[in-house]
């Protein structure tokens, strides 16, 4: 017996075929095949919890669209939509009325009213342990008044001019399950919405399923049966849909697009994301860390103090070459803080066009003539090729005299040595989506002087800091009227880019890949939501 | 032997207080899980509360204190993004892993032992040789890529086998598993293989290590001598010898094999808890770490019980009393 | 290692070295990975002489060199033999580098892992009592944490780099050959010949080093080339992980990991060639290994 084995193999290889072979077409025929109707999606980050208040992290808001409904939507552009309510307007400065839609129906069958609303609002800073809560995005309401049970009245302290966007954050749950904890949503008992999906399991860091709701108000969904499967791994992922395992993928991986773009059975489907990918610099202290001469020396001053420094960087970059070699052309140059066409997005802000001379004489005037040396940091984890980029921009960099040395970290590690108060590196690698479409909360996050009282400059690891970009924020923010406050944060984006507070790269670009006979309306915000999945004609 | 057992299991407890420890601060020097969970737009405020939330606002050894008062209890704390008690969310993943790990192991000896042991016994054969080019084949290989090869094959080109993800469970006698369904096979073959690869290799070498010193041994000339056929000897008397140092690997690997299935967990999706731990160790979620190494400690301690006491049973020359005096 | 020809030449004295050096050349196989491991050995020593860039200094790159296939000319005017990663990096000179690395890497690991383990193994089984309680405790210690764990904690505490993952391999493999070595020891301790040598009076080192440990050599070589290997494809794996080593100076695991992503869309060359690269080294360390492990055995000397 074993001489016959051995007669046939040479090889582990040849081993692993032959067992392979031998077992494999056995195996094959008697496999399951999935019925039309149900729509496998596999999905690039872990879910945590069917609890929609529980972690604000974006695969559970993805999960969460599916099962619940939010007062206000948002469509594929991030514009704002009825949701649960039909028409919002503002009823004075200090007040937001809400006409709520009539006729929902609670999966349980209850009817969806007022109360329901003003549960949820009163849920979300109660949940338990969040990690990451909604608070913040009801934090401006000081009062809710039911005027009758599809007529509600929301005050603030403040003009709160964001509030719908705010809310179309906030899923609403059932009355009866506003004191349910979080392991009772994960358990299905209260994960009671009124959105196109029924919740049917929930397994963690594997996978999700929901069963079609036939009693949704809005369109309806073309699958009976949704499985949300998590996928992490980039080639697994793309394997998993050419081998017809699921329908669609999301974040299709870079160096797949080309091989996917030539196969005639998977369609793609792209949308520019709201998310910028920057650098940021430490503008904060007078020495840096990693800011030093050519020998390692620390520089007696900072240079990215120096508004010339960090512009002539910004020359250096070739950002068309990042598109093209590294995002296949699927990503954007980047020169504001969201792409042209968003609200508060400057016409103005173009991306800096690649011009060594330029550079190099900004740093001259600088007092650099021969530059300096400085390492430049980031994530390997985190974003789509971030460590590719990275990689790329240090002979960019060390073209026009910095040299540049490129060190990658794992986000664990990286984000919080980068953030306060530890501030361990002076030049940075980083991303922001905005969720509210606008670039208001890009400038409060990013550009604001850092201040806890104002919740101001949360993500500023530069610690850039304007007076006059911060008082034309504040006064944006307390502006009710969308023209004015558009003015306001065109002003306010120009003043602090055209300083280079933080140096845009490029915008994302967000790719999804369906089976051919599926196709998926692409979203601006991410999100894979199995309603905008249609069974191509 | 029950003293010996004993000792042992306090020495474990030992481990465990000092693994924790090691955990419970090796976490903090990673960095602050409150960068990771929290959610980007969170403002000043919103991180303050979450860190009190999660009680990591306390002093470090406040919070070990705090969680050695719970494990007393049996409880090991629930898991910062999931809120589900940690022992739970491994718990739910360990049949899928173990079943991994066993099938990678059951393949291994049943594809290595007799490839080791005929390629000791005619070591000069082209077979033998073609044997052991093949085992350091198997060696040389990496994993992960070995994994996406397979998939690149198996399902992409084709299109025989599923690429990720674990199939369809039965239960028979108790057990749960997807090695009663035709399905289930289908998703354990490939991961299976590609876990067992470095197994197959290993044992062939143990055994054919083992096959050509035992038989320059005395003891088997004297069998000869008195006239027992070749294969008996072979099968019955070196057979034996050759399980000591297998016996010894295959339990020490079974650890290993688990742990490594964290590489070909996270290419086929298979959700085991090897696929857990590296989530967590990225996700900085402490309580689950902590919990997963008590459990995997736990574990380790009775494989290795389970080899020294199956060592001397096999090999009468070591006295487990004796060893340890 | 050039015993084979003197052989024959001048038979008059058979010296311990010479006999070793005819009997390791026995096998051809042997000699052949011998050879190989010569050459690879070569191209790790010599890599900054043989490359036509340095892969390691990003300057050197130009993302528009990126993802060339083999035999394409470079805009540095130099052809890229073996292709481009995404980078515009070389692929035969990011090979020679990453031989470097990688051999290194598994060479130091090995030699600490080894020199560490061998010791405790021995002096474990040798003393017996509270000593080989302590060390087979820490050993059960080490064992309990699963070594792709253990890599995994100490890295994301010590951060990236050479040194790093050195020290960490070691970390992880020490307690393997103390397993090993101790396993083997205590089989050898009860042997005739070292009670015989106790009461010859000879010294413990002397009956350590110069009686157990030779008889523990067998089973030590075969740990030692399978735990060679097993650090190079450790540290392949950790990078995969991506807490390895740095992105900007890889070795061949790293080199394979970033390629891998691009195996699906037919750029086979960014990962196919440091995979051929790492298989012949592994392959070559084995080859000289079981030869070394058929030669020194006592138990099969003729």
């Amino acid at each position: 017996m074993i001489e016959r084995v051995l007669r046939a193999i040479r090889a582990p290889g040849a081993l692993v075929l032959g067992v392979l072979v031998a077992v494999a077409p056995m195996l094959t025929g008697a496999g399951s095949t999935a019925r039309a109707q149900d729509l496998t999606i596999a999905v690039q980050g872990a879910i945590t919890s069917i609890d929609p208040h529980f972690h604000a992290l974006a695969p559970n808001a993805n999960v969460g669209a599916h099962i619940f409904d939010r007062l206000v939507h948002q469509d594929e552009s991030q514009r704002l939509i009825p949701g649960l309510a039909t028409a919002w307007k503002t009823v004075d400065d200090l007040t937001w009325e809400f006409t709520l839609r009539r006729g929902v129906k609670f999966h349980d069958g209850s009817d969806f009213d007022a109360h329901d609303v003003v549960a949820t609002y009163k849920r979300v800073p109660w949940v338990p342990n969040s990690p990451s809560s909604y608070t913040g995005f009801v934090r401006p309401i000081v009062e809710t008044v039911i005027v009758d049970p599809f007529t509600l009245r929301l005050k603030t302290a403040a003009p709160a001019p964001l509030l719908p966007t705010m809310l179309s954050a906030v899923n609403i749950v059932s009355r009866k399950a506003v004191e349910s904890p979080t392991a009772e949503f994960n358990a299905g008992r209260a994960a009671i919405g009124t959105g196109p999906f029924r919740f049917a399991e929930f397994v963690p860091n594997d996978r999700v399923v929901l069963s079609r709701n036939d009693a949704y108000w809005g369109d309806k969904a073309a699958w009976t049966k949704v499985t949300l499967k998590l996928i992490s791994n980039n080639s697994a992922r793309t394997a998993a849909l050419l081998a017809g395992d699921v329908q669609m993928i999301e974040a299709v991986p870079s160096p797949d697009l080309q091989r996917l773009r030539a196969n005639p059975q998977v369609t793609l489907h792209r949308k520019t994301s709201n998310r910028v990918i920057y650098i940021a610099f430490d503008q904060a202290r007078d020495q840096t860390p990693f800011g030093t001469d050519k020998a390692g020396a620390l520089l007696p001053n900072n240079p990215f103090k120096d508004v010339r420094v960090r512009q002539a960087i910004s020359k250096a970059i070739n950002r068309p070459g990042i598109v093209d070699r590294v995002f296949e052309g699927d990503a954007i140059a980047a020169g504001g803080l969201l792409p042209e066409g968003a609200f508060g997005a400057s016409p103005k802000l173009k991306a800096d066009a690649l011009d060594q001379e330029g550079a190099r004489a900004l740093l001259a005037a600088a007092g650099y003539p021969n530059g300096f040396a400085m390492t430049l940091h980031g994530p390997n984890d985190r974003y789509p090729n971030d460590e590719r980029v990275l990689q790329a921009i240090g002979p960019m960099l060390s073209r026009i005299g910095i040299d540049t040395k490129v060190v990658t970290l794992p986000w664990a590690t990286y984000a919080s040595q980068a953030s306060a108060p530890t501030h361990a590196f002076s030049a940075m690698l980083f991303g922001w989506g905005s969720n509210t479409g606008e670039t208001s909360d890009s400038l409060r996050a990013l550009l604001a002087t850092p201040s806890r009282e104002k919740g101001m400059g949360a993500s500023n690891r530069g610690r850039y800091a304007n007076a006059r970009v911060d008082s034309t924020l504040e006064t944006a923010l307390a502006t009710v009227d969308d023209v004015r406050r558009e003015a306001l944060l065109f002003e306010a984006s120009e003043m602090a880019l055209g300083e280079a507070g933080i140096v845009p790269l490029y915008y994302q670009v967000n790719t999804w890949a369906t089976r051919r006979g599926v196709t998926y309306a692409p979203r601006q915000d991410e999100y894979s939501l199995a309603l905008f999945v249609r069974p191509a004609n | 032997m029950s003293v010996f057992i004993i000792r042992r299991l306090m020495q474990s407890g030992a481990v465990l207080v000092v693994m924790s420890l090691i955990v419970f601060f090796g976490v903090y020097a990673i960095g602050d899980p409150i960068e990771i969970f929290i959610s980007p737009e969170a403002d000043q405020i919103e991180r303050e509360r979450a860190k009190v939330a999660l009680g990591l606002d306390r002093p470090v050894w406040a919070q070990y204190f705090a969680f050695v008062e719970a494990a007393l209890g049996g409880d090991l704390g629930r898991s910062f993004v999931f809120n589900i008690p940690s022992m739970t969310l491994i718990l739910q993943r360990m049949p899928a892993t173990l079943e991994l790990a066993l099938s990678a192991l059951a393949l291994g000896i049943v594809v290595g032992l007799p490839l080791g042991m005929y390629a000791g016994y005619r070591p000069n054969s082209i077979g033998a040789k073609a044997i052991m080019a093949g085992s350091i084949l198997g060696f040389s290989l990496p994993t992960f890529w070995v994994g996406l090869m397979l998939i690149m094959i198996f399902a992409v080109d084709l299109g025989w086998l599923p690429s990720t993800g674990r199939g369809e469970t039965a239960t028979w006698f108790g057990m749960t598993s997807s090695v009663f369904t035709v399905d289930g096979l289908r998703h354990l073959a490939m991961p299976a293989l590609n876990l067992a690869l470095f197994k197959i290799s290993l044992i062939i070498r143990l055994a054919r290590a083992g096959m050509r010193e035992n038989m320059l041994m005395d003891y088997v000339r004297f069998a000869r001598a008195k006239g027992l056929p070749m294969r008996r000897v072979v099968m019955v008397h070196v057979f034996k010898n050759i399980m000591i140092p297998v016996v010894t690997v295959v339990g020490l690997e079974l650890g290993s094999t688990i742990a490594f299935a964290v590489v070909t967990e996270s290419i086929f999706a298979w959700p085991g808890m090897g696929k857990l731990i590296i989530d967590s160790i990225q996700r900085l979620d402490r309580p689950v770490i902590v919990a997963y190494l008590c459990i995997i400690v736990l574990m380790f301690v009775i494989i290795n019980l389970v080899v020294d006491i199956l060592y001397s049973v096999l090999d009468p020359r070591v006295r487990l009393s004796e060893a340890r005096n | 290692m050039a015993g084979t020809t003197q052989s024959h030449s001048a038979p008059a004295v058979e010296t311990p070295l010479r006999r070793f050096c005819r009997d390791f050349a026995e096998s051809r196989i042997a000699l052949l990975g011998l050879a190989m491991f010569a050459i690879v050995l070569g191209a790790a020593l010599f890599a900054p002489l043989l490359s036509p860039q340095n892969p390691y200094d990003l300057n050197q790159l130009d993302i528009m060199d990126g993802r060339q296939p083999p035999m394409t000319m470079s805009m540095g005017g130099f052809t890229f033999w073996l292709g481009s990663d995404d980078q515009g990096r070389d692929m035969l000179s990011a090979i020679f580098h990453g031989l470097r690395t990688s051999l290194g890497v598994g060479a130091m690991s090995a030699i600490g892992a080894l020199a560490l383990g061998a010791a405790a193994g021995l002096v474990a089984a040798y003393f017996g009592g509270r000593i080989e309680t302590l060390i087979m405790r820490i050993v059960d210690i080490q064992l309990s944490f699963p070594s792709i764990l253990v890599a995994l904690i100490l890295l994301a505490v010590l951060g990236q780099g050479t040194w790093k993952i050195v020290v960490a391999l070691i970390c992880v493999q020490w307690a393997y050959y103390a397993r090993t070595v101790r396993g083997a020891a205590l089989v050898e301790r009860r042997k005739e010949y070292v009670e015989a040598a106790r009461c010859l009076g000879l010294g413990h080192r002397r009956i350590v080093f110069g009686h157990i440990l030779p008889n523990c050599m067998p089973p030590l070589i075969v740990v030692v080339t399978v735990q060679v290997a097993h650090a190079i494809a450790l540290e392949a794996t950790l990078s995969f992980l991506g807490i390895g080593l740095p992105i900007t100076e890889p070795s061949l695991g790293l080199l394979i990991a970033n390629g891998f992503e691009y195996l699906l869309s037919g750029k086979y060359w960014i990962s196919f060639f440091p995979g051929v690269a790492l298989l012949t080294t592994i392959v070559s360390i084995n080859l000289v290994g079981d030869q070394l492990r058929d030669v020194l055995n006592p138990r099969l000397q003729k």
